[in-house]
This record gives structure tokens, sequence and C-alpha cells, in this order.
């Protein structure tokens, strides 16, 4: 089995669906940071048969993690300073998500408009419903963004 | 500073205010003559629409203030290929208020978002068209004298009629409405609705013609089956002629009926109904007027 060693500053998402990661990785803009970031694809899980962990060294409060519950509601966030876990992170779902999702209406003023933001706002919390702030339409299931 | 751009914006109680509000001026324009003296709105319609124009402009002329705008997007800054943003900055420079049509859908939410005046949607696509609600809400309560404890039936094209999902949502704010949708399997009311009116048990009834229902209705709202919704041509020959009230039809209705529309009509009312007590659809529109117009005064801030 491979391993990966431990971080001594940062956080631990675990139980990431299988296949996520990448997304996940894109979404947080892990990409743009200047630290190490540890990508692991399909370990094994008790639970889930197979998952994805990310490892990420650097300061949690740098990133937003509100679009994490949106992506994928059972990833569970460990928070780690000095090698240890200090904190469990719970997801809550964001209000309103900001430019990661794009109205796919064609009617929607978004389609034209320059410079304008793709702004989902939460309508329904218990179905995990996002509408386009503009045009009230209804976003995709995460798994087609 | 407040904007319209969906009929739920404003509460129940608001509406009654807005409400309570036009009625004074119907009773007494010549009080409201003079009340947005000096002020102006402008029109800035990026799709022609008539009606609601002129019901704007009759509005702003009604109560003392000026109108300036345009009626298309060819004779307006956007066939510069000028943005919504930009446009309304402009106009918040020269108007004191705005009402907004465009085809996008959430265009006017843009123009509220950067604006200096309070902005009107008057019609986004086939997303919202709030006035076109307040002004059924108000004659409704005009002439019934209640907002609730009716049984109001939606007739025609209820898939794609956003007054008719307008409508709906606002009317279920109030106790006890009874909903019978009439429509050809077609264009039946979309699910969402009748899944929404299920989930908060609100009585509902789907039925295929006209007939199976008129005695039973204390409202019949008639909508247009328009012809730009369907696919091809042939679908819409077919539908088109399916739900025509004519005299006869309106003869097992009850004699405090009232018929509305949001206009403009095809041939789904006969004229021949016109001249019927119960045919109240161009009065509808005098009180679009009288909607706007207190409207406009609330989001002035000019009301009393």
């Amino acid at each position: 089995m491979l391993n990966v060693g431990k971080i001594e500053e940062g956080f631990v998402l675990d139980h990431i669906e299988a296949g996520k990661s990448l997304k996940i990785y894109h979404h947080l803009k892990l990409d743009k940071l200047d630290c190490t970031v540890a990508i692991i694809k399909n370990a094994r899980s008790n639970k889930m048969g197979k998952k994805d962990i990310l490892k990420v060294e650097c300061d949690i409060d740098t990133l937003n993690l509100d679009i994490l519950a949106v992506i994928d509601h059972n990833i569970t966030v460990n928070v780690i300073k000095d090698g240890n876990i200090v904190d469990k992170k719970e997801l809550v779902l964001p209000r309103e998500i900001h430019n990661v999702l794009k109205c796919k209406n064609p009617r929607c003023i978004t389609s034209i408009e320059q410079e304008l933001p793709h702004i989902f706002v939460l309508a329904d919390e218990e179905k995990q419903i996002y509408r386009c702030k503009y045009c009230e339409e209804k976003a995709g299931n995460s798994s087609t963004w | 500073m407040r904007h319209l751009m969906n009929p739920l914006d404003f509460s129940v109680e608001e509406l009654d205010r807005l409400f309570d509000l036009a009625n004074r001026i119907e009773a007494d324009p010549a009080k409201y003559a003079h009340a947005c003296e000096g002020k102006k709105l402008a029109t800035c319609f990026y799709e022609p629409s008539t009606r609601t124009r002129l019901s704007f402009e009759a509005a702003m002329l009604n109560l003392g203030g000026q109108i300036l705008g345009f009626s298309d997007a060819a004779s307006s800054s956007a066939a510069k290929g000028e943005s919504v943003s930009d446009t309304i900055r402009i106009v918040s420079c020269y108007a004191d208020i705005c009402a907004m049509r465009h085809p996008k859908e959430g265009a006017p939410m843009v123009a509220a978002e950067r604006s200096g005046i309070p902005v009107i949607n008057a019609g986004d696509g086939g997303h919202q068209h709030p006035t076109q609600t307040l002004t059924d809400l108000l004659t409704i309560r005009s002439l019934k004298g209640r907002l609730g404890g009716f049984t109001i039936g939606l007739c025609g094209d209820l898939k794609f009629g956003r007054t008719v999902h307008s409508l709906i949502n606002a009317l279920i704010r109030y106790d006890q409405i009874r909903f019978i949708f009439i429509s050809p399997e077609e264009l039946k009311v979309p699910d969402y609705i009748t899944d929404m009116l299920t989930e908060k048990a609100i009585p509902y009834e789907e039925v295929i013609r006209l007939e199976d229902c008129m005695p039973s209705l204390d409202l019949l709202y008639m909508t247009r089956v328009q012809k730009e919704r369907f696919f091809n041509e042939e679908d819409y020959v077919r539908l088109k002629d399916f739900y025509i009230l004519d005299k006869k039809k309106l003869s097992a209705a009850r004699e405090d009926m009232l018929v509305l529309h949001p206009l403009p009509r095809v041939n789904e009312i006969s004229v021949e109904v016109d001249d019927d007590p119960r045919a109240v659809y161009f009065k509808q529109a005098q009180y679009g007027v009288y909607v706007r117009m207190a409207l406009i005064l609330t989001l002035l801030g000019i009301e009393n």
C-alpha cells in the first residue's frame, strides 16, 4: 500500500467520494497555492469501499471550504496542528455560491452581461437545491459540473 | 431603497397597503394628479410591449410626473453593446424611477443591483412579470372584496404561462383558495406547482374541458395559447381553439363569477362575451394603471 506521510499543519479532507478529489482540488483553487498537496485516489475504505483523500499543508483559514458541502456532504474535514487532529469541521451548505457554477439557461442575463458573476442561492436546504440568483434556474447535480 | 423584481417581494401586509392606496387613487384620482410633479419615470424596454409600457407611462403621467425612455433594444445603447449595468447607471442620472423590460431573465435584477433609483421589473423573458400579478390581485380584491375564500379556474396555456405561475404563487399566501386547472394535456401546469400545492395541502383539480367546472368557479382566469410556445404550427392549430370562452359556456357560470385575462387575447374569449358584466378584463387593464400608480408612489416613498 502507498504511504503518504503525516502533515504537521494543515487539513485532511477524508471520505471524499472516489473520483471527486481532482474536482475539489480545482474548486478550492489549490493549484494556485504554494504549498504541499497530496491527492490520494481510490484509497481503501471500510465504509465506502474506496475513497479519495486530500492532504493540504496550509492554514485552513486561507481557504473557503463552503463549496465542499455542495460537492459532497459526507466529506470530513480534519484540522491538523503539530501533526495531530485538533478539530473536525462540520460542513454547512453555503447560502450563496459565487463563480463556481455557471448558469446553463441560455435565456439568463448571465449569458450576455459582461463580467457578471454567476451566483447560485440555496433555495431548498433539505433537498440541497441551488438556483441562479438572476433567472432562478435550478443548478444541475454536482456530478455535472 | 426598494425595488420590485418578484410579486413575492412584498409581504401580504405590504400588498394590502399598496392595494388600499390603489383603491384610494381609484376613488379620487384628482387628489394624486400632482403627487409626482418634478419626478421622472424611465421606461427601459429592450423588447416591445405596448400595453405594459403605456400602462406605466399613463400611471406616471396621471401622477403629474414625466416620462422618458426607449421602447426596443434597437433604439437604445444596447444596440451598441452597452451592458444593462452601465445603462442603469446612466439612467439613474436622468430619472427618479425605472421600469425595465428585457428579454433576458434576471436583467432587471442586475439593474437593481447597480441602480441609484428604484427599479421595477416590467417583465424579464419567461421569468417574472410582477406588475401583471399585482394587477390581477388588485382586480380580484377590488371586485370580489377579498383575496381568499374562492375557487379560481385557470384556463389555457398553464405550462408556459408565466402570469399563471406568478398568480398561483401569489394566491397561495391567502386562505381558502381552491384551484381548478383547465388545460389540454400538452399544456398542463408543471409538476413543481402541483407538488407544491400538495405539500401545502392546498386543494386543486385538473380538468380538460371548461364546461366541466364552470358552475363551481368564483373566478375564471383565461390565458392565451401562444403560438411562439409551440415547436410546430400543427400542434398550435390543433390546440388553440380548444378553450374558447363564448356566451354558451358562460351561461353555466354563476352570476357573480368574474372573467379575467392578462390580455392580449387572440380568440380565446369570444367578443360576444365582452358586454357580459362578468367580463372584467378591460377593467383589469384600468386596475393595472392604478396599481402601477400606487407602486410608483410607494417606491418613491411619497405615498402619503
